[in-house]
């Protein structure tokens, strides 16, 4: 271990307690409590090295090397989101400017019966006991240092309640811009999203990066999914050639209720995002679709689960990506079947297709079943574009830039046209194609 | 139309065809026949450009220009057409969008506006009933889940739409029954113009019945052995391929 790696580690660790130092009596709260404790688990385990199994592909060395700002000022205004050309959609659109409300660039147009949306901070303010009950309940079993750390250091982020029957008309969109212009810097967003029995939501996480300093977002969300609930939830990146991000979104799904997620990561340096499922319900359905783009020296790192808890459920997968340059993607996808969930099905396929002879794709499926009436399937495909097919096109006139292009965009269709989000959906429609065309 | 003046070409190392010489006039079929392995389908891929083969000598002339040099696409685009023996499952690229792309490609390197979408659509529909295309087909992914005798209507629905002067039919017939055989058939005779040439390259008579050639030159070894009207189809689907070996053999 580097004298830096500590550095990072320390400096963390002496700023919470400088924090904690001038709280008075909030400290003793159940919610500083938590943090507390997520402080002294994220002490305990340390960032994690390449040794560790769940971190063997994705090297963090990079990313705590140098310090950031984890509490910098921001002047990002209207005129700074044009150059962003964030689309434009009838939505709940709530913004978090290094990692804080912005209410200013911010519109909650939903009626407040259909749907309690505030930051996280200003939900604590109003019902602090309310948020302390959420606040990492979902997470708090989890063993990994970056949710702990988040944990740690939350301030802020979306709180989100939809009561029991409601449909939520207008989707939600959480922007998170890092304005990274200046110096470095860092942002632990924290969301928590709680679904009624038979609501239904859609809404999505777009990460951004304002300028060419280093930027590294540490983001967690908690997704509570009630009995009947319908939940379509996405999570898009396209961030800068000097942006670390490690994000966790863990749902936990009830009886009956039906989840859509839809990761998409377009561009950023090292990307590391972990989707955790417990289908702790009967009759559910999970359904995670994932898209990839790394390029130059990015790397792309995709852990998911999928932990049937309960009979009777099924959880659906599709994973796909294209490689280019010297870039790196990890694909780890796990299935866990308890002795309870029998007549389990699920299944997992990540496709990928490596364009450059230095691009390197890891996949691990990892299948864990501890009941017998179930049916499990997964499997991977690494290659290369088909060649035939290219002849074929290039022999009807079409040429070999616009047949790759035409080939890539028809591999990702299958991923893109899940994303029920139109504004969203098109919007990855226009970068895609743009990015297959820049070579 | 076309000139092939002594082509060789080989794949990995190997010479497959070993100096052939062909000239096609506007509006004429010659069928290519011979026996497996005489460097047939290697014909048609090198006139299409297929690249994993080498050409190692001779020319090959098509509108007064040399097409060797040229890319698969720019090939097509000057009016040559491969209809091939294994058409190419796309998932994902409808038949219709992919028709577009490439019709507008073409459009492009002559210097012409793209269609638009009520035109192309138009132009596409006219195309399918000519060649008896269910326009179902076209919404769905090109060529993906089709039926033997789909993929093959396919392709010569494409020669419709695309319109070349020289259409390249590569075993058109393999593993088609009689009756898709025949539609497939009739659908490169409503094409059939003056202007418009096809070579047809067929292990087997029984195409033959149905696209009428001008001409029959049989391939052996890499070489043209044999040339012939369209009886000499009629000979071989009589008495096989042995008694031309037999010549070749005894000529040395």
């Amino acid at each position: 271990m580097s004298n830096e790696t500590i550095d990072l580690k320390t400096r963390l660790i002496t700023d919470f307690h400088a924090r904690e130092a001038v709280m008075n009596g909030e400290a003793s709260s159940e919610f500083h409590q938590k943090k507390r404790a997520g402080l002294a688990l994220f002490e305990q385990l340390g960032f994690p090295t390449i040794k560790h199994e769940e971190w063997k592909y994705s090297n963090v060395r990079d990313l705590i090397s140098v310090s950031y700002d984890f509490n910098a000022e921001s002047s990002i205004g209207l005129a700074e989101l044009e150059d962003l050309k964030v689309p434009k959609q009838e939505a709940n659109i709530l913004y978090f400017v290094n990692g804080r409300y912005n209410e200013e660039l911010s519109a909650i147009i939903s009626p407040v019966g259909q749907i309690t949306i505030s930051s996280l901070a200003d939900a604590y303010k109003n019902d602090p006991a309310k948020v302390a009950s959420f606040f990492n309940e979902l997470t708090k079993d989890a063993n990994d240092a970056f949710t702990a750390l988040n944990t740690a250091f939350a301030q802020d982020g979306v709180f989100i309640h939809i009561p029991d029957n409601q449909s939520v008309e207008h989707p939600i969109i959480l922007r998170f811009v890092s304005d990274a212009r200046e110096q470095n810097v860092g942002s632990q967003p924290r969301n928590i999203i709680s679904v009624g029995k038979n609501a239904h939501v859609k809404l999505a996480e777009a990460f951004r990066t304002l300028g060419d300093q280093r930027s590294f977002t540490n983001a967690v969300t908690e997704i509570q999914v009630a009995e009947e609930a319908n939940v379509q939830y996405y999570k898009v990146q396209n961030e800068s050639e000097n942006a670390y991000h490690i994000g966790t979104t863990q749902v936990r799904m009830l009886d009956r209720s039906h989840f859509y997620a839809g990761t998409v990561t377009l561009n950023g340096k090292f990307t590391r995002n972990n989707l955790n499922i417990v289908l702790d319900g009967e009759h559910c359905d999970a359904h995670m679709y994932g898209l990839y783009f790394p390029d130059g020296s990015q790397h792309v790192d995709n852990h998911t689960v999928a932990d049937h808890q309960k009979p009777n459920s099924e959880s659906n997968e599709l994973y796909k990506g294209i490689l280019r340059d010297k870039s790196k993607g990890v694909f780890n996808g796990k299935i866990f079947v308890r002795p309870d969930a029998q007549k389990t099905n699920a299944f997992q396929s990540c496709k990928n297709i490596v364009l450059s002879p230095d691009a390197t794709m890891n996949t691990k499926p990892q299948l864990e079943i501890f009941a017998d009436d179930v049916k499990c399937s997964h499997g991977t495909t690494t290659g290369q574009i088909d060649e035939e097919a290219l002849f074929y096109m290039r022999s009807r006139g079409i040429s070999q830039s616009e047949a790759m292009s035409l080939l890539m965009f028809a591999f990702c269709a299958d991923v893109v046209s899940q994303i029920k989000i139109d504004s969203v959906r098109e919007y990855l429609e226009n970068v895609i194609t743009q990015k297959l065309a820049s070579k | 139309m076309l000139s092939i003046n002594d082509l060789r070409a080989s794949i990995e190392g190997k010479e497959i065809l070993k100096g052939i010489n062909l000239e096609v006039k506007p509006g004429e079929v010659h069928a290519i026949m011979g026996p497996n392995g005489s460097g047939k389908s290697t014909l048609a891929s090198v006139l299409a450009g297929r690249e994993e083969y080498e050409v190692t000598g001779g020319n090959v002339v098509f509108d007064g220009k040399d097409i060797l040099e040229m890319a698969p696409e720019e090939r097509a685009a000057e009016g040559i057409f491969l209809a091939f023996q294994y058409p190419v499952e796309i998932p994902g690229v409808t038949t219709i969008n992919f028709l577009k792309t490439a019709v507008n490609e073409i459009r492009k390197y002559k210097g012409e506006s793209p269609l638009d979408a009520a035109q192309f659509l138009k132009m596409v529909r006219e195309k399918a009933k000519l060649v008896s295309m269910n326009d179902s087909l076209l919404k769905r992914a090109l060529n993906e889940g089709f039926s033997g005798g789909e993929k093959k209507r396919n392709e010569v629905f494409q020669m419709a739409v695309l319109e070349p002067k020289l259409a390249i039919l590569d075993e058109t017939d393999s593993g088609l029954d009689i009756d898709a055989l025949r539609i497939v058939a009739e659908g490169v005779n409503s094409l059939r113009s003056p202007e418009r040439s096809t070579i047809v390259v067929t292990h087997y008579q029984r195409l033959l019945d149905y696209i009428v050639p001008d001409y029959v030159h049989v391939l052996y070894k890499g070489r043209i052995v044999k040339s012939g009207p369209k009886e000499l189809a009629l000979e071989l689907e009589e008495k096989g391929y042995d008694w031309i070996k037999a010549e070749v053999e005894a000529v040395g």
